[in-house]
């Protein structure tokens, strides 16, 4: 199972297995890691999963829908080229040994 | 050994509360309610009282991502095993509190009684049952937990169940409908009401659904009543129009009741709900009802009392009552928002639109693209958005803040929405 490392909302780092298809908002939610809110459930509906990715990881990420894009623009925490919705990224063999960091604002 | 602080997020100078918290309900008002209480610092015993033995888990996706398969019971749920352990919630699964003394503070449930200093009734809303003769061995379909979420599956993804019938043209019945659909499925959608979704959708919205449920080769029944239920070899449904329809598995989503039974039997003030103020708390004091059971003063809708069943709802809800608890009064005044999926629809609603006077339609309608926007004495009060995330979320800002944007820059798409 791929292994991801989260750095939670107060800087704390846990290191996880996940195992593959699960999304790492749901690996943050199972795994209790402090920050990852995911009040509509993985519908992309409320941007509270929202999360940056390792920036050599970017391009080993599934692409980005449009409606993922717009719902970024309206997450609490800045937005930047590392951002993305933790319901939106599923976890693939390409993903093992990222890092994961969560805003400290949902 | 130095052990870490229990609750680390107690700011160094409060005052902790030592008190005992009671929760009946372990859905999003519940489960919300409790980690709220434990983010404010609250530290006195919390315990979740919940007549569903399942661990407890969000329900949208019951109807959506669970039926469809793309999510699984491990990826629905609140918060993992350990969040309760470490955030000392005790969770008291498959248990109904059948009781509720008001001046002796407890509750009586299956286990024994427990005695606490604020309650909080998170009890939801149960399904309104079919009000019609019904013959037959099996029972028609009803969705609201997991437990009927996965009996539905079953039932729906059997290759000689053909025929559906969904008696209720609400979101909860049109989700299935469209599952059913996707799946290959022949369905009959029969509604009461003249147009689908007619409680909070306007006539364009509701024949937009319409035609797409149609395009997926959806009967829908409008304006009709369903009279009985037959069981033989199908179901046989004889409709108010003299005519007959027959199914393989009936479901049915004809809305919910708020569960007060009990909030009632202790003497505390319902109606159409549990009856609470703008700080959530009920006839009784230092007894909340928040979520699907409460009825509350909105002020989203001009202070009228409503009860709204959103998981919005629920969470700010929860929100509030736990600030006011940990000695914050804090009344609730959050936007209400929802949202759907059918097919590719993914409609998001913000505000509540009733009442309006005035509508505009902004996007693209043929492409699926579009908000509506409704007005109430020129203010904006409400937002309806298909697949337009950012409009919606730029609504639920204009909404939260009582912004009316400029009709005359709204009505033109070249202007950017934030700059209207
Ligand atoms: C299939 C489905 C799809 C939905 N889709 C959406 C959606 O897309 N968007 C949205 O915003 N909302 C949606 N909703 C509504 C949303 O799920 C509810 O508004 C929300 O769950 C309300 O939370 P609650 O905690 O108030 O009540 P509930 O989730 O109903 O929880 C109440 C709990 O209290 C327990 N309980 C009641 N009485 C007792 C007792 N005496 N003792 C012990 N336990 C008791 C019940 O067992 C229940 O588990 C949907 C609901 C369903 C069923
Ligand atoms: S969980 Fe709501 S957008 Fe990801």
């Amino acid at each position: 199972m791929p292994q991801i490392t989260y750095i939670d909302s107060d800087g704390n780092k846990h290191q996880v297995e996940l195992p593959l298809g699960a999304t790492i908002m749901e690996g943050a939610v199972q795994n209790d890691i402090k920050g990852i809110i995911a009040e509509c459930g993985g519908s992309c509906m409320c941007a509270t999963c929202h999360c940056y990715i390792a920036e050599d990881y970017l391009d080993k990420l599934p692409e980005m829908e449009e409606e993922e894009d717009e719902m970024l623009e309206g997450a609490v925490a800045p937005r930047t080229e590392r951002s993305r919705l933790g319901c939106q990224v599923r976890i693939s063999n390409a993903l093992d040994g990222l890092v994961v960091e969560i805003p400290q604002e949902q | 050994m130095l052990l870490p602080p229990l609750f680390p997020n107690i700011p160094p100078n409060s005052i902790p509360m030592k008190k005992n918290v009671i929760i009946i309900g372990a859905g999003h008002a519940g489960i919300q309610a409790a980690a709220s209480l434990r983010e404010e610092g609250f530290e006195g015993s919390i315990c979740i009282f919940s007549e569903d033995a399942d661990f407890p888990y969000q329900k949208p996706p019951l109807s959506k991502g669970y039926l469809d398969g793309s999510q699984q019971k491990n990826s629905i749920m609140f918060r993992s095993e350990t969040w309760y352990e470490n955030n000392q919630v005790e969770l008291k699964l498959g248990e109904l509190v059948e009781k509720v003394d008001v001046p002796q503070k407890t509750v009586h449930a299956t286990s024994g009684e427990y005695a606490f200093d604020f309650l909080v009734f998170a009890t939801g809303a149960y399904n309104r049952e079919l009000p019609i003769p019904i013959k037959g061995t099996d029972q028609p379909l009803y969705l609201r937990t997991m437990k009927d979420a996965d009996y539905l599956k079953q039932a729906l993804d059997q290759e000689d169940v053909q025929d559906i019938l969904v008696i209720g043209g609400g979101f909860i019945g049109l989700e299935i409908a469209a599952y059913a659909a996707k799946s290959g499925k022949k369905v009959t959608v029969v509604e009461y009401q003249p147009r689908l979704m007619q409680r909070v959708l306007p006539p364009m919205l509701s024949e937009h659904f319409a035609a797409k449920h149609q395009a997926y080769g959806v009967d829908l029944r409008m304006g009709v009543g369903v009279q009985d239920l037959t069981q033989d070899s199908k179901w046989l449904a004889s409709l108010s129009t003299g005519e007959t329809v027959t199914a393989d598995q009936v479901i049915v989503g004809i809305g919910v009741l708020p569960s007060q039974v009990l909030a009632q039997e202790a003497g505390i003030r319902c109606s159409n709900g549990i009856e609470v103020n703008e700080y959530c708390e009920t006839s009784a004091a230092g007894i909340y009802a928040i979520g699907d059971c409460a009825l509350h003063p909105n002020p989203f809708a001009k202070g009228q009392m409503v009860r709204l069943e959103s998981v919005q709802n629920a969470v700010d809800q929860a929100k509030a009552i736990a600030s006011t608890i940990c000695g914050k009064p804090t009344s609730y005044h959050q936007v209400p928002w929802f949202w759907t999926h059918q097919y590719n629809l993914k409609l998001q609603m913000a505000g509540l639109s009733e009442g309006y006077d005035q509508l505009l339609v902004r996007g693209d309608v043929e492409g699926d693209k579009f908000s509506v926007f409704y007005f109430k004495n020129n203010q904006l009060i409400a937002v309806d958005s298909i697949n337009k995330p950012a409009d919606h979320l730029q609504a639920r800002k204009w909404i939260q803040a009582s912004y009316t944007p400029d009709l005359e820059k709204l009505a033109d798409d070249s202007i950017k929405l934030n700059e209207c």
